[in-house]
Order: C-alpha cells, then sequence, then structure tokens
C-alpha cells in the first residue's frame, strides 16, 4: 500500500466532508446534544413523587404518619381528597403517581395492638417508577413500624429499647447512585458508535450511486488504499468527539475516573476503528445510500442502544437476547468504559473484552476489503 | 382534478412498494423493534445475583439468609468466605449484591443491642442499585420487625405479635409492573415518527436529486395535489404500522387494551399532522436524501429521547420539561399509553389531544408554504 495514494484519498474525503456541512454538523453537534441530554435531563431516578393523601382518621398518630411521606425528600404533596373518584382523577390525568388512603381506626387499631391497613395505590403505568416509589413507600411505613413496637416495647420493660439490626448499605464504585455515572461513561459507547457507523455508512455508497466509483476503479488505487483513505476524516471526527465526551465527563459531569488513561484511550481507539469498519462494511454491502443508512440504523444504533448493556441491563433480558448481546461490540466497551471508569479495574479483568474488539475489528475490515475487491472486478 | 390526485397516489404507491428495502423498513424494522423492545427492554428487577458471607453461622442469621432468598428478589450465587472473595466477585462482575453478617449477629439481637448487617451493591448501574438497595431494606426491616414482635410477644406473655402498619398496595394499570407494557405500546410513536417523516422527506428528496421532479413540474399536477401525493401513503402506512404494532402487542405479548381503539385511531391522525409536516419542512431545507436523513435523524433522536418513552419527563429538569410541551411524541406517547394501560377515554385525554392538533396544525400549514414546486 502506497502512502500517498492513502493521502491523496484521504485529502479528497476530507473535502467532501467540509463540503458537507450537515453531516458535520451531525458529527460534532450530535454527541453534544447526547451528552448534555444524559447528563442533565435523562434519569431513570426518581424524586419528589406526587402524592395524594386520603387521611380517614385524621388523628395525631395518622397526621405524624403522613408527615413522614410529606417530609421525605421522594414525596411532593399534591394534594389531599376524601373521595376515591378523586384519587382516580389525580392518577388518571398524572397529577398523582401514588396514593395514601388512611384507614379511620388507624390510631385505634395501632393502641389496641392491632395491625393498621395502609392503602397504597400507585400508577403502574411506568413499572420503573411505579417499583422504585413503592419501595419508598415500603421503608417509610416499615421504619414507622419499627419505631411503635420499640415505643411499646420500651413502656412495657421500662427501659429504652433498640431495633434488632439496622442494614448499613454501603454502594460501591457509585456511592451516591447517581444515574449519570453509569449513564455517561456508557453514553461514550453509543456515541462513537453512532457517528462512527452513521456517518461511515454512507461514503462508499454514495460513490456508488453518483457514478464516481467507476472513475475511482479507473486509477491505479488498490482496494485497501481506498478503503484505508476513505476512513481516514471520520477516524479524525471520532477522536474528536472522543476527546470531547472524555472532557465533558470529567470536568462538566463530574464522573469519577478510576482507571488508567492510557488504557481508556487505546481501548477507545481500538473501538473507534471497529464502528469504522462497521459503517464501511454496510456501506460497501449496501447498494444505496438510502439502505445503508436504514441498515446503519439497525445494525449500530439500536444494538449500541437497546442491547449494550448501557440503559437497560443485560442480566434482565431473556436468554436468547443475551447470547445476541455477545456479538454486539458495543457491549464489551459499556463493560470496558463501566470498568475503567468506576471500577478502576484494568486489563487483568477486562482482556476478555479487548481482545473480542480486536477481532471483531480485524474481521469486519478483512470482510468489508473482500467484499469490496469481489465489486471492482 | 381527482384524476390528477389518483394517479399521483399510484405511482407513489408503487415506488414504495417496488422497492424490496423501503418494504423491510415499513414493515420489518417495526416487528424487528417491538421484539426488542418487548425482551430487551427491561428495568424489572428479579433473580438479583448475591453472595452471603455469614461470619455468625447462627440460627438468627441463617433464617435472615432465607429470608432473602425466598423472597423472590435475590438468587443467593455464593456464600462467600471473605471479603476479599466479595471483592473479587464484583469486580468481574459476577454477583451484583452481597450481604455480610458479622460475628455475634445473634448474640447482639439477644442482649437488646443493636446488630449492623452490611449489604454491599454494585452502584455501576444506578438504578438497580437503588431498587435492589430498597428490596434489601424491606426484607431486613421486615425481618427486624418480626424479631421486634417476638420480643414483644415475650414481654407481654402472649404469643406472637403484629406489626403496627402494613402497607396494602396495589399497581393500578399494570398489576404486576411489567416494564414491557409500559414501552412495547410506545414502539408505536416511534415507529410512525420514522416512517412518516424521514420516508416522505426522504422521498421528496429524491424527486430533486434524481432530477425526476422537473418532470412533474412540468405537469399540469397542482402543487397541493403533489403534497397530498406524497403524504397521504406514508400516512397510510404510518397507520398500517399502528394496526400492526397493536396486534402484535395484544396477541403476543398479552398487553392489556382497555380504551378505545377508535380514539387512538383519530389521536394518530392528528399525530400525522405533526410528523408529515416535519417531513415536508425538512424535504424543503434538503437538497440531497443524504441530508434529509440526518435533518429526520437530528430531530427523531432527541424527540424520541425527550418523549417521555424510557425516561420519564418528571424526572427531567424543569426547563427542559416546558420544551417538551413542543414535542408531538410527548402528546401522543400519554395517548398511547392512557388507550392501553388506563383505559381511559376523551374526557380524560383532551388536553393532548388539542395539544396535537394546535402542533399540527401550525406546523403542516407552514410546511405548505415554504413548499415550493422547484427544483432547487
Amino acid at each position: 500500500m502506497k502512502y500517498q495514494r492513502i493521502a491523496a484519498v484521504a485529502k479528497k474525503e476530507f473535502l467532501h466532508v467540509i463540503r458537507d456541512p450537515r453531516s458535520l454538523l451531525m458529527g460534532l453537534a450530535l454527541p453534544m446534544l447526547l451528552l448534555f441530554m444524559f447528563g442533565y435531563a435523562l434519569t431513570l431516578d426518581v424524586d419528589r413523587v406526587p402524592l395524594m393523601v386520603w387521611d380517614q382518621s385524621n388523628t395525631p398518630a395518622s397526621r405524624e404518619f403522613l408527615s413522614l411521606f410529606t417530609g421525605s425528600r421522594y414525596f411532593s404533596l399534591a394534594g389531599s381528597t376524601d373521595t376515591y373518584r378523586e384519587i382516580e382523577r389525580s392518577i388518571d390525568e398524572r397529577r398523582a403517581t401514588l396514593a395514601i388512603v388512611i384507614p379511620a381506626d388507624f390510631a385505634r387499631s395501632i393502641d389496641a395492638g392491632k395491625t393498621a391497613q395502609v392503602q397504597a395505590i400507585v400508577d403502574g403505568s411506568d413499572s420503573n417508577t411505579a417499583t422504585i416509589t413503592l419501595g419508598y413507600a415500603e421503608f417509610i411505613v416499615s421504619g414507622y413500624g419499627e419505631k411503635i413496637l420499640l415505643e411499646n416495647l420500651a413502656r412495657s420493660s421500662g427501659t429504652t429499647v433498640t431495633p434488632p439490626f439496622t442494614v448499613e448499605p454501603r454502594v460501591w464504585f457509585n456511592a451516591d447512585m447517581l444515574s449519570r455515572n453509569a449513564i455517561v461513561p456508557g453514553l461514550i459507547a453509543v456515541i462513537m458508535m453512532v457517528i462512527a457507523a452513521l456517518l461511515t455508512s454512507l461514503t462508499v455508497a454514495r460513490e456508488w450511486e453518483t457514478g464516481t466509483m467507476e472513475q475511482l476503479i479507473a486509477t491505479p488505487l488498490t482496494g485497501p488504499e481506498l478503503l484505508t483513505g476513505k476512513l481516514v476524516p471520520y477516524f479524525c471526527i471520532g477522536i474528536f468527539d472522543l476527546v470531547l465526551s472524555l472532557l465533558a465527563g470529567r470536568f462538566i459531569f463530574q464522573v469519577p475516573f478510576r482507571g488508567d488513561r492510557p488504557l481508556l484511550l487505546a481501548i477507545s481507539i481500538l473501538y473507534l476503528v471497529v464502528a469504522l469498519s462497521l459503517g464501511l462494511l454496510i456501506s460497501i454491502v449496501g447498494k444505496s445510500q438510502f439502505a445503508s443508512s436504514q441498515f446503519a440504523m439497525i445494525a449500530t444504533l439500536l444494538p449500541a442502544f437497546l442491547l449494550s448493556g448501557f440503559v437497560f441491563p443485560i442480566e434482565n433480558m431473556p436468554f436468547v437476547l443475551r447470547i445476541i448481546t455477545h456479538a454486539i461490540p458495543a457491549r464489551y466497551f459499556v463493560t470496558i468504559l463501566r470498568g475503567l471508569y468506576l471500577k478502576g479495574v484494568g486489563l487483568s479483568v477486562l482482556w476478555g473484552e479487548a481482545l473480542f474488539l480486536m477481532v471483531f475489528g480485524g474481521a469486519v475490515f478483512a470482510i468489508a476489503i473482500r467484499k469490496f475487491s469481489k465489486k471492482i472486478v | 382534478m381527482f384524476e390528477r390526485l389518483k394517479t399521483m397516489l399510484v405511482k407513489e404507491f408503487t415506488q414504495i412498494m417496488r422497492d424490496p428495502k423501503m418494504r423491510f423498513v415499513i414493515f420489518g424494522v417495526p416487528v424487528v423493534q417491538i421484539f426488542i423492545f418487548g425482551y430487551a427492554v427491561n428495568t424489572d428487577v428479579k433473580h438479583i445475583r448475591t453472595a452471603v458471607y455469614d461470619q455468625d453461622n447462627s440460627v438468627s442469621s441463617r433464617e435472615l439468609t432465607a429470608q432473602l432468598a425466598q423472597s423472590g428478589y435475590f438468587e443467593i450465587v455464593r456464600h462467600a468466605e471473605g471479603e476479599e472473595e466479595i471483592r473479587r466477585l464484583i469486580d468481574h462482575g459476577e454477583i451484583k449484591a452481597a450481604v455480610q453478617i458479622h460475628h455475634g449477629f445473634e448474640a447482639t439481637i439477644r442482649g437488646m443491642r443493636t446488630a449492623t448487617v452490611q449489604v454491599i451493591i454494585d452502584g455501576t448501574d444506578a438504578n438497580t442499585a437503588r431498587i435492589v438497595l430498597s428490596y434489601a431494606a424491606k426484607i431486613a426491616g421486615r425481618f427486624s420487625t418480626q424479631i421486634l414482635m417476638d420480643h414483644q410477644a415475650r414481654g407481654s406473655g402472649t404469643t406472637g405479635g403484629v406489626e403496627p402498619v402494613s402497607l396494602a398496595s396495589r399497581a393500578w394499570f399494570n398489576e404486576n409492573l411489567e416494564s414491557r407494557n409500559f414501552y412495547v405500546p410506545g414502539v408505536m410513536a416511534q415507529m410512525v415518527l420514522i416512517v412518516t417523516m424521514m420516508l416522505s422527506s426522504m422521498s421528496v428528496v429524491r424527486e430533486k436529486e434524481i432530477g425526476t421532479m422537473e418532470q412533474i413540474i412540468v405537469t399540469p399536477i397542482r402543487r397541493w395535489e403533489f403534497i397530498v401525493g406524497k403524504t397521504v401513503p406514508f400516512a397510510v402506512i404510518g397507520y398500517i404500522n399502528v394496526a400492526m404494532v397493536t396486534v402484535l402487542a395484544v396477541f403476543w405479548f398479552a398487553i392489556p387494551l382497555r380504551g378505545n381503539l377508535l380514539l387512538l385511531f383519530f389521536a394518530t391522525g392528528l399525530y400525522l399532522l405533526s410528523t408529515l409536516g416535519f417531513g415536508l419542512l425538512i424535504s424543503t431545507v434538503s437538497r440531497t436524501q443524504q441530508q434529509a436523513m440526518m435533518s429526520s435523524f437530528m430531530f427523531t433522536f432527541p424527540a424520541m429521547l425527550l418523549s417521555g418513552f424510557a425516561f420519564p419527563i418528571a424526572n427531567m429538569p424543569l426547563a427542559i420539561q416546558y420544551t417538551t410541551y413542543l414535542n408531538p411524541l410527548r402528546y401522543y406517547l400519554f395517548i398511547i399509553r392512557g388507550v392501553f394501560l388506563k383505559g381511559v377515554g376523551a374526557g380524560i385525554l383532551w388536553p393532548e389531544l388539542l395539544g396535537l392538533f394546535i402542533l399540527g396544525a401550525i406546523i403542516f400549514p407552514f410546511a405548505v408554504q415554504r413548499f415550493r414546486k422547484t427544483a432547487a
């Protein structure tokens, strides 16, 4: 492979890219947009859940019980009512996510040593929020129950009593359980896959569609030289996006980074090459720009988003899908990123993932070259 | 006049159906998406791989472990022998949580003092971590209360005791809190957006790009007939997609459909006003198909993320929540979930219907205005 030829193709591709402001915009603006959205707007963390209450008991005990909810940062009082109809409407209209109904005999039951049944009605349509909301509610209720028991015990035994045991949570790697610490590293994988694959997928197809490919074939360029030259500008855009994401992660979102920085860069570049090769292969195999772009979206964007463990945990997926995720490069990169950022582990743990990326990248590029040569001949 | 319109429609449909790749995008992609969203997208947290490091090995500690295992949430995959082992297992991702019961657990409880149980959670997936923590706290809380009740019973001489307050919870619309009920109907909104916006804009631009636009201009066809001819086929395809997703959702995934389908179809029509309008708008600012595709993508991607499809709008900062009022997907998703899961009707959903109508009534005419039957 001659260096000058590759450089010539690279220069031509650069000019193409610069003359197409829309692709350039997408390559640069989309990552920033994604970083912004996932860093600030998109989160599964649940706070200030709107709460509707119906206190049928209206005693100091019930009011104290309610104050545990309204005083908690997890709930925000949306209103109080005295009809089921209003509760139904508030949930239907999404004014409240949780409704608490305190029975009329609340205080009496507790004093008599019986169980007071408090009703909780949660809007189940968003199951994730509902699960978390119920979790908060149960937590408050069991805390209150324990307090009552302790008071009773103290009264009957005449001494102060402490709870039998408490749970001391230790959350490793992400003590505040911030979604963004989990999502921002994974986002890097998505951004790079989207940019590299989507942009590259159009290059070869465009040459075929506009007829300039035949002119290129007539030159002394060999297949590998042409393909390598074509990748150069997109590689540069990818590096730019990578650095942008890493800097944003560090300075804007303050995601802790506990691993080895050179290792991060090396593997990121490896992943970039994999993504570019994938886009290239799609571009060669797809016969039109339209087909290539659609296929690129299904084969790269969708898996990177949904099947890589980026937002939706792979453990929750059915067996068949879990097997399929083994064929998706983004999955391995997300694992590597999380390992490097949050867990601070190195190659000794992540070697399997890194190896897969290398093999996958090499194979895809080789197939791309073979398919391309076949078409020329 | 109708002759010209009919000819235009026939031509469009033929062009669309003739292209096998188009057919795949229209019929294949929705199916693929539904299956992926129906099966892969799952935020339900069950079978949490857990290790137990029981340093006490007493009746109480084993009872606690048993309660964790029986809850259905935790899957005890290992009995660890030390902190080193726990660290290794979590680093390698083999377990997500570990419970450490210190030596002297039972003795401390018997002595009416407070023992601590450590629950170690892998925080890399913050959402799961939070849910796991709440489950652990719930089970531990229940066990702790049980012990207290036993103490109380012994103290007062009666057998057994009761917990003072219990929470009887019911989840409306989605009794078992399955996340797929939330996601699968939402796929409809996405599909319609992609098909009607992206494909319609690319279809118009293709005529410009390959030069057939000039041929159309010299025909007697009027501007509005051209627009209708370009948008109606994709509207029809959009409806077909809605029907496909509905059928698959109800008959394959057993997702409840409690509301009025006609209301859904009516809302779809309003939604299409916006999406087709945007498609038309994009076609007026794009000269090549690639530009059309990129522009559509730049719009659909953020629109989908900020629509409340996967990430609740309520969790977003207030300023961003206000911007979602301009997003037709937001209203359409609310209506879809209302019809499928909540079974409500226009009486509750009228604000969203109105929102869709207003957006469509602004965007579509604006796009038509901008649209000039020029070749440039």
